[in-house]
């Protein structure tokens, strides 16, 4: 008995939970800045300033929006389900942050001669564990509309949670392409075959990308796909009722599910923390593997922000889609396309080891 | 059916082409013309440090008038009270004692004179009718305040500071085009 937990490697445990504080904390942190930059962006992009006043620049703008949710009032209506009306936000802020943990942060760090992994679970399914825990983000949509009890949030709910699902399928389906080049599931494996063969997915796989792009888009109940909080048509939609700190989670998760959506993309098609136009495993041996490291994990921060301001500018350049072209969309164009996509990739992959000759 | 006037475009619906059909590259278009915006000049005002410039003839807040030794000017006529269109001005006259020569230009003069911010409609009929040059509106608004009653500006917050007896205050006042 005392003998199996001398048996467990406490290293092992603590590194991962400090791993999961530092990496959550992260996504909190960005999240809120996030709320910054987006109206920053807006505000530039429509010829005005946008936050200027709290702190220099306006830096400390989140920290007043934050405080202002934490001290609103907590609503919950009377008539609604209070079980899942309490659970909404919490399901949509844990598939969110779930998804990170699969994420390869950046190589490894060398601390008292052990390999610290920066990656929480290295599973070799990692896009499948990614898709699993995307398509549970339903629930949150769904929960939240059901628990509001509130017949316009019910049919923001129902128009979300359509999108999520129609446009998960093409997500799917544009990755399997991607997945017969790689020949693995493992997302760190695939960085290090970005690494290794030099090029990135992305010119590899323009099409996949492009489809994937738009289902990230509509993921993240984004614009142009975010008729599920239309504020012109359905009030708010599925968080209409909430107040204070569960509107907070709502807003929250889909900002961390924007910048989990991000890193995913970055991994598969830009090379992930690989510092592009740099031969990593030479500056690995010229400055040492932590510095390195570190250097890697800002560059897919880089990368990150990138597609984060790209989320924006769509957002403030595109009017929103109607329910019907949404749909459209999706079954009728997304998915014939990531199937010719499909069939294009398996070809050439066969010819290719087939040695170019039929 | 003859069109009115000769100013209408025909509104061309054709439909569209294949490549528009795409709407990927009216998006990136688009894209470009968002991106273009972000570098352009901002128009907006630094407010309160900095302040958009008035005309000189902006109808501001009323300022009761002096004449260069210091008297005041208005006599309490009340054709200010009359030309106001909202009633905002009220007044209440008293006769100037024999020591009072340096304060007051006439025998008449104004003991109180209120005028209520709120009713003020900013319109300057009242500097029209004042036929002693005593008030006129200058280039300030008035400022937020908590109280309806903070609104009703008494003499005091109504004259211009006196030239002989505040020189300073009276230059500030004076030469104290918002800029």
């Amino acid at each position: 008995m005392h003998l199996t937990l001398l048996a467990i490697d406490w290293v092992l445990l603590i590194e991962k939970c400090v791993l999961i504080l530092i990496i959550i904390s992260v996504s909190l942190l960005v999240a809120m800045y996030e709320t910054y930059a987006e109206r920053k962006v807006a505000a530039f992009m429509q010829d005005r300033r946008g936050p200027s006043r709290a702190g220099p620049g306006g830096i400390l703008q989140p920290l007043a929006d934050g405080m202002k949710l934490f001290m609103k009032e907590e609503i919950i209506p009377a008539h609604s389900n209070r079980l899942l009306f309490v659970l909404g936000p919490g399901v949509a802020m844990l598939t969110a942050m779930m998804t990170s943990a699969v994420v390869p942060w950046s190589s490894h760090l060398v601390i008292g001669g052990r390999a610290v992994n920066l990656q929480i679970a290295d599973v070799n399914i990692g896009i499948l564990y990614i898709f699993g825990v995307v398509s549970m983000g339903v629930y949150g949509v769904m929960i939240g509309g059901w628990a509001s009890n509130n017949k316009f949030s019910l049919l923001a709910a129902i128009r979300g949670a359509s999108q999520i699902i129609s446009y998960e399928l093409a997500m799917g389906l544009s990755i399997i392409a991607l997945l017969m080049i790689t020949g693995t599931l493992s997302l760190r494996q695939i960085v290090e075959n970005q690494q290794n063969t030099g090029h990135y997915y992305v010119f590899v796989q323009p099409l996949g990308f492009l489809i994937f792009l738009i289902c990230a888009f509509a993921e993240c109940n984004r614009s142009p796909f975010d008729l599920s909080e239309a504020d012109n048509e359905l009030n708010m939609g599925y968080h209409q009722e909430y107040s204070s700190m569960k509107l907070g989670f709502y807003l929250f998760a889909e900002y961390v599910a924007m910048f989990v959506s991000s890193a995913v993309m970055a991994t598969l098609y830009w090379g992930g923390y690989d510092i592009p136009f740099v031969n990593d495993a030479a500056l690995a041996q010229h400055w040492g593997q932590n510095p390195v490291a570190i250097l890697q994990a800002v560059s897919l921060f880089a990368k990150i922000c990138l597609f984060i301001f790209f989320f924006m500018w769509v957002r403030w350049t595109i009017p929103r889609f109607r329910y019907d072209q949404l749909m459209k969309m999706g079954w009728n164009w997304l998915i014939p396309l990531a199937l010719v996509n499909m069939l294009v990739t398996g070809f050439l992959v066969l010819l290719k080891q087939n040695h170019w000759h039929f | 059916m003859q069109a009115l006037t000769s100013r209408g475009k025909a509104v061309g619906r054709k439909p569209m082409t294949r490549w528009e059909k795409l709407y990927i590259p009216a998006i990136a278009k688009g894209m470009s013309i968002t991106f273009g915006h972000m570098f352009k000049k901002k128009p907006t005002v630094n407010y309160p440090e900095k302040t958009r410039p008035f005309s000189p003839v902006f109808r501001g807040l009323h300022v009761l008038n002096r004449d260069e030794e210091g008297r005041e000017r208005c006599t309490a006529c009340g054709l200010c009270a009359v030309a106001c269109p909202a009633e905002a001005i009220t007044m209440e006259a008293a006769e100037r004692l024999p020591g009072e020569e340096n304060l007051y230009r006439e025998e008449k003069y104004a003991a109180k004179y209120e005028i209520n911010m709120l009713r003020c409609i900013f319109c300057g009929l009242c500097e029209e009718a004042c036929p002693k040059d005593a008030i006129y509106l200058s280039e300030t608004f008035a400022p937020s305040n908590y109280t309806r009653q903070g609104f009703i500006y008494g003499k005091e917050e109504l004259l211009i500071p006196n030239p002989v007896t505040q020189p300073e205050e009276f230059a500030r006042a004076k030469g104290q085009h918002h800029s």
